[in-house]
């Protein structure tokens, strides 16, 4: 069996990782990155809309600083996300913008003059500065006081992505794609590497490293309907889970994305509504604005697809064999516009729906979009629970989204994470000396090889992995989607476990020889069940309603009570629910609990807390 | 009623020592708005658990899923089967290496092209994080970002006459991923440092010319421009490096 020994080890080779990869490189360590598909496949590259970072260099984002976006984000989290963590972000994001242009990224750049703008359906007219042109230009997002979106057409993913690949190939870092982590390789304390699975061959490998980071991105997949890749599986996250010691964060805080299409689920991205689009009921009428008058189609993306469905159960859906949607209405932005910076938008429309969204209105749904939760970390990007383990990007609960993350905040947050949770990595590696224990990998191997066999062999019993899986997400649409409830989610907790059950008696049907893509979802399937049942489990217990996570019994947001971060452990092999635990959310506090402005009616005060 | 398909789907794990290169049909029933990324799915979960195929992002942005489909190379993902008839073939990708079925290692292609175009800006400045941001004229950036679209899907390469004879032959995405850092203001490498890396028949001199490419493109690059544009630039630099000598 081949063994791979690197200074730092990153399983996922999208931009969190790519960019605290090159970090590292850079002061002189090497660094083989992990990747199930070619770095570039990444689902960093599916983001179309951009990145926030407070430069404003256009005029709607005049007055825009750091301190505006750490309130934005801090109001978008509702309160839940670590202040501490936001303000670091929200201070080194515009370098890091800076940064990607001076490596390659060709960002959309302010053209000074008049140009027309859309906003609620309506045109308004800007004119861009004199002194501003060829700086960075921004769009409009939800969510955001002012313009801060950085983006590039309507590529922003892909083509940082892109940059950051080649940056990553000219410091010499090592992607090894088509390769999947199964186990971490640890003592109870100390991280020290991964046993991963060969996708060209099905060969296990070793690879053992001082440091190691999870930046493997969301686990939408767990979920039926989802704007994720069919790579966002969660595996990563239940090599974490299964250790027991190594708890995630705010399981139960999942976004739903108003925008996604009838009935694939493919985003179209939150710019359609930035640059002015609109949402149209079964009549064609408007209806956002009467919700919220203020923000109307541009409130944040839980209120926005809230709102969707609350319109949707009120009898203004339209009806269609995939089920009821609504309308999203761009006809009024224009040719030019709609080929050009919403190119993407118009290339999936016309290729999956057959419709031309210049002169038809595209079919929409609130789908499953963004993991909020996951590896909980400190500030400095360490994981709880194991020494030299570290996450990243959408993997991590480093905690600057709390409940609800903001269009443009998770792209940002990659590269401002990466970068400083790399030079974190750097400092560890510099005093790093590490055992790497023979006995311990040996077993472990021993333990993944034995898992494969049973597989293969039928060992355990005969239940169908697709099937399981199927069930595990069904129990989720219905129990734990956008509205909650306490009786939907004990029933979505029990369907889970008894899915728990069956996930341990899986067999293969085909011979599981290569590359056998059976054998992958079979080895991952049983954490993720784990997984699902964080987030269900959590959402039951979590009594209030705060960011994405709405109790249609307790619509109150808490802050009495849940101003707290949930940490979801799975101690044992043979327990059958996750073991909660709860810490404040924030330990410094910038701005205290208030209104967001948009969404919310009934807050419970922190002060009316007994002491 | 809705169609029965008949896919013909090419068959071989390289790993399975029984395993012999065939062609095994698969039947499905059609469905509303079914792409090939939904029928090859369903015949994974329902028929054959053992299929290889590659999907990662399922909406036509990530280039995963390149295939030969009814003869032509492009993304399986966006590909409706209401545009195909009843009987629809798939092959692996030619050129790249195969994994297994229908799957193909593009990974190590492509990462062997970023080495030999040397693929990031070449530029003695350094990053200063206290300044503003350099200027760039937002026509050169779009320009940029149009060759930059590439998904490196590879069906270009599968495409290409000369790529199919040559083991060495850069390729049309590499050409465009060339012509991407030569428009770039940001990248100070001259017209004859490009000319050592495509100057010769393993890069634009090898090409035939014959545009079965940008045919086939599924992101619509403008890849006939790109190698006309290269050809003269490079032809022009290797006049200018005869007269030199
Ligand atoms: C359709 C869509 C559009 C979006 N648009 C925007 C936007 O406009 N703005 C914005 O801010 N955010 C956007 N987002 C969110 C944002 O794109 C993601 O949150 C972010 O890109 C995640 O980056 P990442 O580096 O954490 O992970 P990813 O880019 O998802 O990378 C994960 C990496 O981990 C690897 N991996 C996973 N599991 C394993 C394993 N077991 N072993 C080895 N490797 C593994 C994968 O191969 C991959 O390389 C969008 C998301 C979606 C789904
Ligand atoms: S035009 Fe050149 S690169 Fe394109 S297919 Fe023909 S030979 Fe290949
Ligand atoms: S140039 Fe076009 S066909 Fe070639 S790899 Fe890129 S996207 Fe694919
Ligand atoms: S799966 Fe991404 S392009 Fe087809």
């Amino acid at each position: 069996m081949q063994t791979v020994y690197t200074d730092f080890l990153v399983v996922g080779a999208g931009l969190a990782g790519e960019r605290a990869a090159v970090e590292a490189a850079e002061a002189g360590f090497s660094v083989v990155c992990l990747s199930l598909v070619p770095a570039r496949r990444s689902h960093s590259s599916a983001a179309q809309g951009g990145m926030q970072a407070s430069l404003g260099n256009s005029v709607m984002g005049e007055g825009d600083c750091p301190d505006v976006h750490f309130a934005d984000t801090v109001k978008g989290s509702d309160w839940g996300c670590d202040q501490e963590v936001a303000r670091l972000f929200a201070d080194a994001a515009p370098i890091e913008m800076r940064r990607l242009a001076h490596w390659g990224v060709p960002w959309n750049r302010v053209v000074p003059g008049k140009s027309i703008y859309y906003k609620g359906g309506k045109q308004y007219e800007k004119v861009e500065a004199k002194e501003k042109e060829g700086l960075i230009m921004a769009r409009s997002f939800g969510g955001t006081a002012k313009w801060r979106t950085c983006y590039t057409s309507d590529g922003t993913g892909h083509a940082v992505m892109c940059t950051m690949d080649n940056r990553c190939a000219e410091k010499g870092v090592e992607v090894h794609d088509k390769t999947e982590a199964i186990a971490l390789l640890q003592d109870g304390e100390t991280c020290f590497g991964v046993v991963a699975r060969c996708l060209r061959t099905g060969e296990l490998r070793v690879y053992l490293s001082k440091a190691t980071m999870i930046a493997a991105g969301g686990f939408g997949r767990i979920y039926p309907n989802t704007t994720n890749a069919v790579i966002c599986d969660g595996g990563a996250h239940t090599m974490c889970v299964n250790t027991g010691v190594v708890p995630m964060g705010n399981m139960e805080a999942v976004q739903f994305h108003p925008t996604g299409i009838v009935p694939t689920d493919i985003l179209v991205t939150e710019g359609c509504r930035g640059d002015g689009g609109t949402l149209l009921d079964v009549d064609e009428k408007r209806f956002m604005h009467v919700y919220e008058p203020e923000k109307a189609e541009l409130a944040s993306r839980d209120v926005v697809s809230r709102w969707m469905t609350h319109h949707m159960r009120e009898g203004h859906g339209v009806k269609s064999p995939y089920g009821e949607h609504l309308w999203l209405d761009i006809r009024h932005l224009g040719e030019e516009h709609i080929t050009g910076k919403l190119r993407e938008v118009y290339e999936i429309c016309t290729s999956f729906l057959g419709v031309d969204p210049i002169h038809q209105l595209i079919p929409v749904r609130p789908t499953q979009h963004y993991s909020m939760g996951g590896v909980r970390t400190n500030r400095d990007g360490a994981a709880y629970g194991l020494k030299g383990l570290f996450a990243a990007g959408e993997a991590a609960c480093w905690d600057m989204h709390g409940f609800n993350r903001l269009g443009g905040n998770s792209l940002a947050e990659t590269v401002v994470a990466g970068g400083i949770i790399g030079r974190k990595v750097a400092e560890y590696l510099e005093g790093c000396e590490t055992e790497f224990k023979t006995g311990l990998i040996n077993d472990e191997v021993g333990r993944q090889q034995a898992r494969i066999d049973a597989l293969i062999s039928g060992a355990n019993g005969s239940e169908n992995v697709y099937k399981v899986r199927a069930a595990m997400q069904e129990a989720l649409h219905k129990g734990a989607n956008i509205f909650r409830t306490q009786e939907g989610l004990e029933k979505c907790v029990a369907e889970l476990q008894e899915a728990l059950i069956r996930a341990k008696k899986v067999g293969l049907r085909s011979n599981g020889k290569g590359v056998n893509p059976e054998l992958a979802a079979a080895l991952k399937l049983e954490g993720q069940v784990r997984l699902a049942l964080m987030v269900a489990y959590g959402a039951l217990m979590r009594t209030e309603s705060r960011g994405s996570h709405n109790r249609e019994d307790f619509p109150a947001r808490n802050d009495r009570d849940w101003l707290t971060r949930t940490l979801a452990y799975w101690k044992k092999p043979e327990d059958t629910l996750p073991t909660l635990e709860y810490e404040p959310a924030t330990t410094v506090v910038e701005i205290p609990p208030g209104d967001r402005g948009y969404g919310h009616s009934q807050i419970i005060s922190a002060d009316d807390r007994k002491e | 009623m809705s169609r029965l398909l008949k896919l013909n789907i090419f068959r071989y794990n390289p790993e399975d020592e029984l395993s012999m290169p065939h062609m095994q049909e698969f039947v499905l029933e059609e469905t509303d708005s079914m792409t090939l990324f939904i029928a090859l799915n369903r015949i994974r979960e329902e028929q054959d658990p053992s299929l290889q195929f590659d999907f990662c992002c399922r909406a036509g942005i990530c280039g995963s899923c390149g295939m030969v489909i009814n003869g032509r190379p492009g993304l399986a993902c966006h590909t409706k089967t209401r545009d195909l008839p009843g009987e629809i073939t798939l092959l692996p990708l030619p050129v790249f290496k195969l994994v297994g079925d229908l799957s193909v290692d593009t990974g190590t292609w492509f990462r062997e092209m970023y080495t030999k175009t040397e693929s990031w800006i070449h530029t003695k400045k350094i990053f200063d994080p206290t300044a503003l941001e350099e200027r760039m004229d937002n026509k050169d950036a779009v320009a940029i970002y149009e060759l930059e679209r590439c998904v490196e899907c590879g069906c270009c390469i599968a495409a290409c006459g000369t790529a199919r004879l040559r083991e060495d032959f850069l390729g049309a995405a590499s050409l465009n991923r060339v012509a991407r850092f030569l428009i770039d203001p940001r990248d100070e490498r001259t017209e004859h440092d490009y000319y050592e890396i495509i100057g010769n028949d393993m890069g634009i001199f090898g090409c035939m010319g014959l545009l079965a490419c940008e045919d086939v493109c599924p992101k619509h690059l403008p890849l006939q421009n790109q190698l006309g544009f290269l050809r003269r630039k490079m032809g022009i630099t290797s006049l200018k490096r005869l007269f030199r000598k």
